[in-house]
């Protein structure tokens, strides 16, 4: 037994946690990607939302450029004469802010509909399931795509149409690891103390189904994002004022060929780095909650 | 009686994240032909990766450190796994506690057994379905030649241990390592099982390493006894001087803490404290945090002692009966 | 007798959920085969204040699931489980907070996402047995009366070992205050020199706080060490129910004989190799019982009679019952 008292689920993971460097570097990386995404304002030379700043003379103009503001565009700028550093810093923001936002929501959402499931039995389990089934068996784009076609555009509207899309593969962990929980012995003996089946279910089914739900979360975010740049890509995402990375990708497109590649691979860079990071960390939390993985 | 097993200062430890923990920890014992030698300890206290070492199966981060395991006159520490896999099934067989884990659950008995003949002796399908017979027989499973192309979950769990005893009996072996055979069985299959067993280790002068946290059934069927102790031998002897009268203050310990031993509703005498951890292990006894004789001398390792055929390590071993 | 604990005829089925396929067969006229297990088979005990029954048998007989029915964890199909006269369930709910459990791995019975000193105050707090401000030194003092160092209640569960786990597992359930203790193989998962000091503590504890137990456990050793009467279960049925001594000494039932046969003894004289007199066959399926005694297809006395109509259990002399037509005669041994 070890010597100390504060061994807390939560320090032992972390210490496994840091031994895998890659995954510590990922996490790194996502926190500074963070970090810069919230403190963009503070960061970058030009607001690239402020349409008054911006000047079609400074359009399409590659790394380095000196523009009419005065200062080096260290990425050059975009069709619109954004400089580009700024709109991906921005950008990184919406994607961020829409990926925990809707993974949140998912993750709340989800979890409750798949624990009340398990708990419940009977034939709400059955029609709560089949139809978190049958939704998992469209495709998540296509659903978000209809229902921002539905929603019209705008934050509010996208994060609801990427909730709807996710919350079922939430439900479904959840309902699955609450199946399996259930049936232990903890959750047996809190209920013949006696204790309410609602209380048991919180205190004890919801903390014990957290793992896994973890996983799904990082994963689920790092799809949110991604959903959300394909929506902007395909111009059903955010407003055009609001360019995010999938917007700053579609709005370089047609200049890839002509040698300005900038525009496009900047952002996309900057996409790819983001997801990457998050899905390494979310692998080797994975790999430290699988019980087969363990040494 | 010729000697087929000689284990010589066997260290097996695992090397994990937390620190090196070993495991077996300098055991040596010696097994003869026809011989039931009765391995006893506690959780953690290297019984099971005793086993395992012999057989070679112990896998990463686990690893045989030091010692000899001399089979047959062979010495096994060090050979190549295509070496090992010659003589394991052949000369030296085991048994495991959960006979499910054993068996392939999508194979007929009758293929998993033919495929265990062929892995080291070629013969005809006649020949072969007649030694499958014949070993079925011998375990007392009813009507063998039938039961032959059932599948593992046709038979229940006493009838599924038999045919993994029957499947490590297939190729007469020197030796068969029983890993806790009977511990997930029921008593009156357990004895069934016991009963089996103990006519057969007489009957083919195969040697058996019964493998146990349980003295009781250890007691009714081994010759020979060995107590382990977090990694090391702490006593060993005939099984019946070992238990009436224990050298060693652990194995008195455990003897006296049966609920068999007392006056039913009293206190039974117990052993203070837990096993300890091997990954903290000092250098001397490690029983001696949960030893009423220790002393002061204990901080060192004691040595092996040996009488005749008994011996033990402690520096203050209980008195022989008479002798006191 | 004054009857604390009562179990009376109770019956406990569990039957393969009926899928939507077999709904659909059954309107189109198929037979569906409603297979029912009775786990448990027309029981009734007794247990009077203060004494200890143990529960033997072997696995799949039942001892567990009318474990869980007497605690109120399983709703009995038939049949009704009273403590001092009242239900212990209604509706499918447990009424009182006077029966508690301890379970067998204390590996799986403890959350292992909390600290366990907030696993022995959940339940007192919840039903007002202490306050919140107070459980604190309610928690410590548990741990110190089980035997653990009171500075543990911060860990949690995978800081201990198993013998730790079952001391906590015990302080939980007696935070509770029960009158009567189910202990379903508390220390069937344990190492030998654990189970004498878990065994230890419990005959203290017993004995400090009046406890009415029920002790289900396969080990007939310690269940012949810590109780006062003993029932012996065969496939959901109790065959044989006697005080322990008697039981032991002079067991009426062929199935408890070979039971008690087959334990496994400590053989400490080599010349006298013990002839094991295993009982021949298996436990038959529950599935499919036999019709008349269940033992009878492995019981040497069994008769005609036996294989047509079974038994039931009746009581011979000093309060011993037992459900066979050829009980072996105890009368003078008792």
């Amino acid at each position: 037994m070890s010597a100390s008292d504060t061994q807390s689920p939560l320090r032992l993971f972390w210490r496994e946690f840091s031994e895998n460097k890659f995954a510590v570097g990922s996490l790194v990386v996502v926190v500074l990607l963070a970090v810069v995404a919230f403190l963009a304002p503070l960061l970058v030379p030009q607001d690239p939302y402020n349409l008054e700043l911006l000047s079609l003379l400074d359009a399409r103009r590659p790394p380095g450029f000196v523009g009419s503001g005065g200062y080096v565009h260290v990425l050059g700028t975009d069709p619109q004469g954004r400089d580009l550093l700024s709109a991906i810093f921005y950008g990184l923001r919406i994607s961020i802010i829409i990926g925990l936002a809707a993974g949140a929501i998912a993750l709340v959402l989800g979890t409750i509909v798949g624990i009340f499931a398990a708990y419940a039995g009977g034939w709400i389990e059955t029609v709560l399931m089949r139809v978190i089934d049958l939704q998992l068996s469209f495709p998540a784009i296509l659903l978000a795509l209809v229902l921002v076609a539905l929603l019209g555009q705008g934050k509010g509207q996208l994060i609801a149409a990427l909730v709807a899309a996710q919350y079922a593969y939430f439900a479904r962990t959840a309902y699955g690891a609450a199946k399996a929980e259930r049936r232990k012995d903890y959750v047996e003996a809190a209920l013949a103390t006696p204790l309410a089946g609602y209380k048991v279910a919180v205190r004890h089914l919801l903390p014990n189904c957290m793992p896994p739900l973890i996983v799904v979360a990082t994963v689920q975010i790092a799809n949110a994002i991604s959903l959300e740049a394909t929506l902007s890509f395909l111009g059903l995402g955010l407003p055009v004022t609001e360019p995010s990375l999938g917007m700053l990708i579609s709005n370089g497109f047609p200049y890839m060929m002509s040698g300005r590649y900038w525009i496009s691979v900047f952002p996309g860079i900057a996409l790819i780095i983001l997801i990457v990071a998050i899905n390494v960390v979310g692998d080797q939390i994975r790999d430290q909650f699988n019980p087969r993985l363990r040494k | 009686m010729t000697l087929v097993l000689d284990v010589q200062d066997l260290c097996t430890s695992f090397h994990t994240r937390a620190g090196v923990v070993k495991a077996v920890n300098g055991v040596s014992f010696t097994l003869r032909k026809g011989e039931v030698l009765g391995l006893v300890g506690e959780s953690g206290s290297g019984k099971t990766v005793t086993g395992f070492s012999l057989l070679g199966l112990v896998d990463a981060p686990g690893r045989i450190d030091r010692g000899r395991i001399v089979l047959n006159g062979q010495d096994l520490v060090g050979l190549p796994e295509r070496e090992l896999r010659k003589r394991r099934g052949r000369d030296i067989a085991m048994i495991f506690q959960d006979p499910i884990a054993t068996l392939n659950p999508l194979l007929s008995i009758r293929t998993q057994m033919t495929m265990a003949l062929d892995a080291h002796a070629s013969m005809g399908r006649a020949a072969a379905e007649k030694r499958c017979v014949e070993v079925l027989e011998k375990v007392g499973i009813p009507d063998p030649r039938s039961r032959l192309d059932n599948y593992p979950h046709e038979f229940s769990g006493g009838m599924r241990q038999r045919v993994a005893i029957a499947i490590a009996l297939l190729h007469n072996p020197s030796v068969i390592v029983a890993d806790e055979p009977t511990t997930a069985l029921d008593v009156s299959i357990q004895a069934q099982i016991l009963h089996e067993m103990r006519s057969l280790a007489q009957e083919t002068g195969t040697a058996l390493i019964w493998i146990s946290h349980d003295l009781a059934t250890v007691s009714s069927l081994a010759t020979r006894l060995l107590v382990m102790y977090a990694g090391r031998v702490v006593e060993e002897g005939p099984t019946a001087e070992v238990l009436n009268n224990p050298r060693h203050p652990y194995t008195r310990g455990l003897i006296d803490s049966l609920p068999a031993t007392a006056e039913p509703g009293k206190p039974l005498s117990q052993i203070p404290g837990t096993t300890p951890s091997l990954l903290s292990l000092g250098q001397g006894c490690p029983f001696k945090p949960r030893c009423t004789y220790a002393t002061d001398i204990c901080d060192t390792a004691p040595a092996l002692s040996a009488v005749t055929k008994r011996a033990w390590r402690c520096h203050h071993p209980l008195a022989m009966e008479g002798a006191a | 007798m004054d009857a604390f604990f009562e179990v009376e005829n109770v019956v406990r089925e569990f039957r393969p959920p009926v899928t939507l396929g077999d709904k659909i067969a059954a309107r189109l006229g198929a037979k569906v085969e409603m297979r029912s297990v009775k786990a448990v088979n027309d029981v009734s005990l007794t247990l009077e204040k203060g004494k200890t029954l143990g529960l033997v048998g072997e696995s799949g007989c039942g001892k567990s699931t009318l474990g869980k029915v007497a605690a109120g964890i399983l709703a009995p199909t038939a049949g009704t489980v009273l403590l001092d006269g009242k239900p212990v369930m209604t509706d499918g709910r447990k009424q009182t907070t006077r029966v508690q459990t301890v379970f067998q791995d204390p590996f799986a019975s403890l959350d292992p996402r909390m600290k366990v000193g907030d696993a022995v105050a959940e339940g007192p707090i919840e039903h007002g047995l202490v306050t919140r401000a107070d459980a604190r030194a309610y928690v410590l003092d548990w741990f110190a009366r089980v035997g653990l160092d009171p500075s543990y209640a911060n860990r949690y569960p995978h800081q201990f070992s198993g013998g730790q786990r079952q001391r906590i597992a015990i302080a939980r359930a007696l935070a509770m205050q029960p009158d009567l203790l189910i202990c379903d193989e508390p220390v069937a998962s344990l190492d030998v020199s654990i189970q004498a000091q878990v065994i230890n503590l419990f005959l203290d504890l017993r004995r400090d706080l009046d406890l009415t137990c029920l002790f289900i456990s396969h080990d007939l050793s310690v269940v012949r060490h810590v109780s006062d009467r003993v029932a012996v279960m065969y496939l959901g049925r109790i065959v044989e129910e006697a005080p322990t001594e008697a039981l032991f000494e002079a067991p009426a039932h062929p199935y408890t004989r070979a039971l008690i046969a087959s334990i496994p003894k400590l053989v400490l004289n080599r010349e006298t190799l013990v002839e094991f007199d295993p009982i021949a066959g298996e436990i038959p399926s529950p599935l499919s019982p036999p019709p008349g005694c269940y033992f009878a297809p492995r019981c040497p006395l069994a008769a005609d009679r036996c294989r047509e109509t079974a038994p039931d259990l009746r009581t011979t002399e000093n309060g011993r019952r037992v459900a066979c037509y050829f009980p072996v005669s105890t009368r003078g041994a008792d």
